[in-house]
């Protein structure tokens, strides 16, 4: 009998089936693509962390950065006399520098022993993140006076540079300012850290019997564009490094972390930074942990910067952190207020329902049927409203979310860059937006960070997880479990006597 | 004070058997039905309405009685006493051997479930459902199970002669043709008493002929106590007595 009941009261009300179950379909279709959306958003951000930080890593330990304008001062190219060859009176010249940028900090590689030493950490490695710039250019010759007109072409602030300085009357000078950032790694293991996300695009990789050798394994976007393979060899600080191998990001098509890895004591006492590192990546040995794994490196390393991949998930900017604020804010509100509506809609639907039947379900007090036996009939229908709704939503959440993909958004972020720790980009303010760089060659800041900040691209993936469909099962039961709760409450509350009242 | 003696009349033709039901009377011969000792039952409200005052009758097994008065003069309250639908604000309802004017709501719709047969002006069907179906929910909460249940159902509809409309909802029914599948979910769990509440004000004058037989039919058959309310002075006069409710107090006509 109730399903017989059940069955015919649904068929002989569609409209009013109907109406419920759009409602709830919508608005759990609609829930459905925002949390998927908000998933492939989330797996973006970390893609694009994993790019940068690699795989497992839970911790970052980075010094705490000076306040601006203390520690390093300007960068200076220093020429001898003899550098270059001398033809028309003017000098050619190149020089490549490796060191860590301005803005940058490195601490004691001892560090790595405290951390590794430390309960709940279950792996550590260090890295010594440094940039290789290389000047080459022509000089006019010195006897010209300078007029102290300089000028810069504002440059991009990416990649390779060149400013072009000219002198007033003097003739034409070009320089080219080169790029490339280096990370110095343990070539022995590679278990946590930024090679942990990248895998073998050619040639071999860094090996523990790498250690005091001159090999690199270059990032393979950068060695297409630098038009550098296997074989051939680089100038990193003035020692010519012989390419090993090229490697790829595994999650994401993009660049890794940096444009080059060498030897962790080669890039120490080539940037004269013996036993020192700038970032250490650290592996808590539950996620559970990582709260506390925090508290014991920041008590044992004072001066350093502990952060979270929550805290390095912040630092992700670009169209990536415009996504993210956009579904946590407005997706998030949208769905909740369309979820109320259509909550609402159920509820005063059933409730109207109810009032309708008033004669109805008096009639059936008066033959004898139980209150109990009357609500579960209109809770009954009421989900089985529900379920309709939320079958239906499935359906077109599903679809919704399959169009989503099927557009292949691509979301575009950038995380903190490793050289410049934290704030990094101040530094590359100076190139961007400088027009003209004071007191001839020596002076103006190179950008630092401009090199090492990694955009990766990513192609927004919203996923059909097991929890977006329970998701729309549960918001389906909910929501037919509210108005059948409402709505038999209604009925249980009319009087049997309601059967006798004449009709109107 | 209205205390109306009951009549040692009985149903003419309860000795009657039929093939559609059993023969032997709900009740023995004689015994009361109904006894109510000073009902009366108020509504409260804005204003206070005394629906019946103090009202003291008896009703005996297998009579038909007809309930008249004006609108607004209490015999839909008093058919809601008779038919355990709501409790009299003070005094006593006595159905068989037990009182129930204090029954909780849920023993109370024990007897209505078991007991009492409504049928009532506008024929209250469940629209959705079908005539077997409508007749089946009079059995519902007595727990028959599924088959029987059927088998009964189909029973008391060719009892009204309905057979062949089983399977049409209310809306494919005429009004007539409702009131027989209302007679028939009110005769379907075989109760003591069949209370009508105008059961033939909605119809035409030939059908309300129609229906009044069938009653009276079904009165004679079975041995039912039967309560009608109704306006009509020729419905009236087919039944064995006749009581007149005004302002909320019975007299004997
Ligand atoms: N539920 C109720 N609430 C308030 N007053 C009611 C209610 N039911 C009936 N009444 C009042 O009780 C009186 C008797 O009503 P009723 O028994 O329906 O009369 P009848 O059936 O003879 O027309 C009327 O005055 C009516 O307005
Ligand atoms: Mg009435």
């Amino acid at each position: 009998m109730f399903f017989t009941y059940l069955r015919r009261e649904l068929a002989g009300r569609r409209r009013q089936t109907a109406i419920i179950a759009i409602g709830m379909a919508l608005a759990i279709a609609l829930v459905m693509i925002v949390n998927a959306v908000s998933t492939g958003v989330r797996d973006a951000q970390a893609q694009v962390l994993q790019s940068v930080y690699g795989v497992g890593t839970d911790l970052t330990v980075t010094a705490t950065p000076a306040a601006p304008g203390e520690g390093d001062g300007p960068q200076r190219f220093e020429f001898g006399a003899d550098d270059g060859e001398t033809a028309d009176g003017s000098t050619s010249i190149s020089q490549s520098r490796l060191t860590s940028g301005p803005g940058s900090q490195t601490f004691d590689a001892s560090s790595l022993d405290t951390v590794q030493g430390l309960g709940g950490v279950s792996a550590a490695a260090a890295t010594l993140a440094l940039e290789n710039v290389t000047f080459s250019g022509e000089l006019p010759d010195f006897s010209a006076q300078q007029d102290g007109t300089d000028r810069v072409a504002p440059g991009d602030g990416t990649g390779e540079q060149p400013p072009q300085g000219g002198f007033d009357g003097a003739g034409g000078s070009a320089f080219d300012v080169d790029r490339v950032s280096v990370l110095g790694v343990d070539p022995a293991g590679a278990a946590v850290g930024p090679l942990s996300s990248v895998e073998l695009a050619d040639g071999r990789g860094l090996e523990s019997g790498d250690t005091g050798q001159a090999v690199v394994v270059l990032d393979a976007t950068y060695a297409t564009s630098a038009e550098l393979a296997v074989g051939d060899t680089i100038d990193l600080g003035g020692t010519d490094f012989e390419v090993v191998g090229t490697v790829a990001s595994t999650s994401a098509d993009a660049t890794t972390a940096s444009n080059a890895y060498i030897p962790l004591d080669l890039a120490q006492s080539i940037s004269g930074q013996d036993g020192m590192i700038s970032d250490l990546y650290v592996q808590a040995d539950s996620s559970d942990r990582i709260d506390a794994v925090q508290a014991e490196i920041e008590e044992a390393l004072p001066d350093a910067t502990v952060s979270t991949q929550a805290d390095l998930a912040s630092q992700v900017s670009g169209s990536l952190s415009t996504a993210s604020s956009l579904i946590s804010n407005l997706g998030l509100w949208v769905s909740l207020a369309v979820l109320v509506a259509a909550f609402l809609i159920a509820i005063l639907f059933t409730i109207q329902g109810v009032t309708r039947r008033t004669r109805e379900f008096g009639t059936l007090k008066a033959i004898g049927w139980r209150n109990g036996r009357i609500v579960g009939q209109v809770a009954g229908e009421s989900l089985v409203q529900g379920l309709i709704g939320g079958a239906a939503g499935l359906v077109i959440g599903l679809a919704g979310i399959w169009i989503v993909n099927l557009m292949g958004l691509t979301l575009g972020g950038s995380a903190g860059g490793i050289t410049a720790g934290g704030p990094g980009g101040a530094a590359m303010q100076g190139a961007d937006a400088s027009g003209a760089m004071p007191g001839g060659m020596a002076g103006g800041p190179f950008g630092a960070a401009a090199a090492t900040q990694t955009t990766t691209e990513v192609v927004l993936n919203a996923p059909v997880t097991v929890g977006v469909i329970a998701i729309a099962i549960g918001l389906a039961v909910l929501g037919g479990l509210a108005a059948g709760a409402i709505g038999g409450w209604r009925a249980s509350r009319l009087r049997p006597a309601e059967a006798l009242r004449s009709v109107a | 004070m209205t205390a109306v003696e009951t009549g040692a009349v009985h149903a003419a033709g309860a000795e009657a058997s039929t093939e559609t039901g059993p023969a032997t009377p709900a009740r023995p011969k004689g015994t009361h039905m109904y006894v109510l000792e000073n009902v009366t039952k108020q509504y409260a409200g804005k204003r206070t309405v005394t629906a019946l005052k103090d009202v003291s009758l008896e009703i005996a097994a297998g009579q038909m009685v007809a309930i008249q008065g004006p609108t607004g003069g209490g015999k839909s309250t008093l058919l809601q006493m008779l038919g355990a639908l709501d409790r009299p604000t003070s005094g006593r309802v006595r159905l068989g051997e037990s009182d129930i004017s204090h029954l909780p709501d849920a023993k109370l719709a024990r007897v209505r479930a078991k007991e009492v047969g409504f049928v009532f002006q506008g024929f209250n069907l469940i629209p959705t459902l079908t005539a077997q179906e409508n007749v089946e929910t009079a059995l519902e909460p007595l727990g028959v199970p599924g088959p029987e249940r059927r088998r009964r159902a189909a029973e008391a509809l060719a009892a009204v002669g309905l057979a062949d409309r089983a399977t049409h909802v209310p809306g494919e029914l005429s009004g007539g043709q409702q009131q027989r599948v209302a007679i028939a979910r009110a005769l379907v769990k075989e109760p003591d008493v069949l209370l009508a509440d105008e059961p033939t004000g909605a119809l035409d004058e030939e059908t309300r002929d129609e229906i009044l037989g069938l009653l009276e039919g079904l009165w004679r058959d079975r041995g039912l106590t039967l309560v009608i309310v109704t306006h009509d002075s020729a419905v009236a006069r087919r039944a064995e007595r006749r009581l007149h409710i005004k302002h909320g107090t019975v007299t004997e006509r």
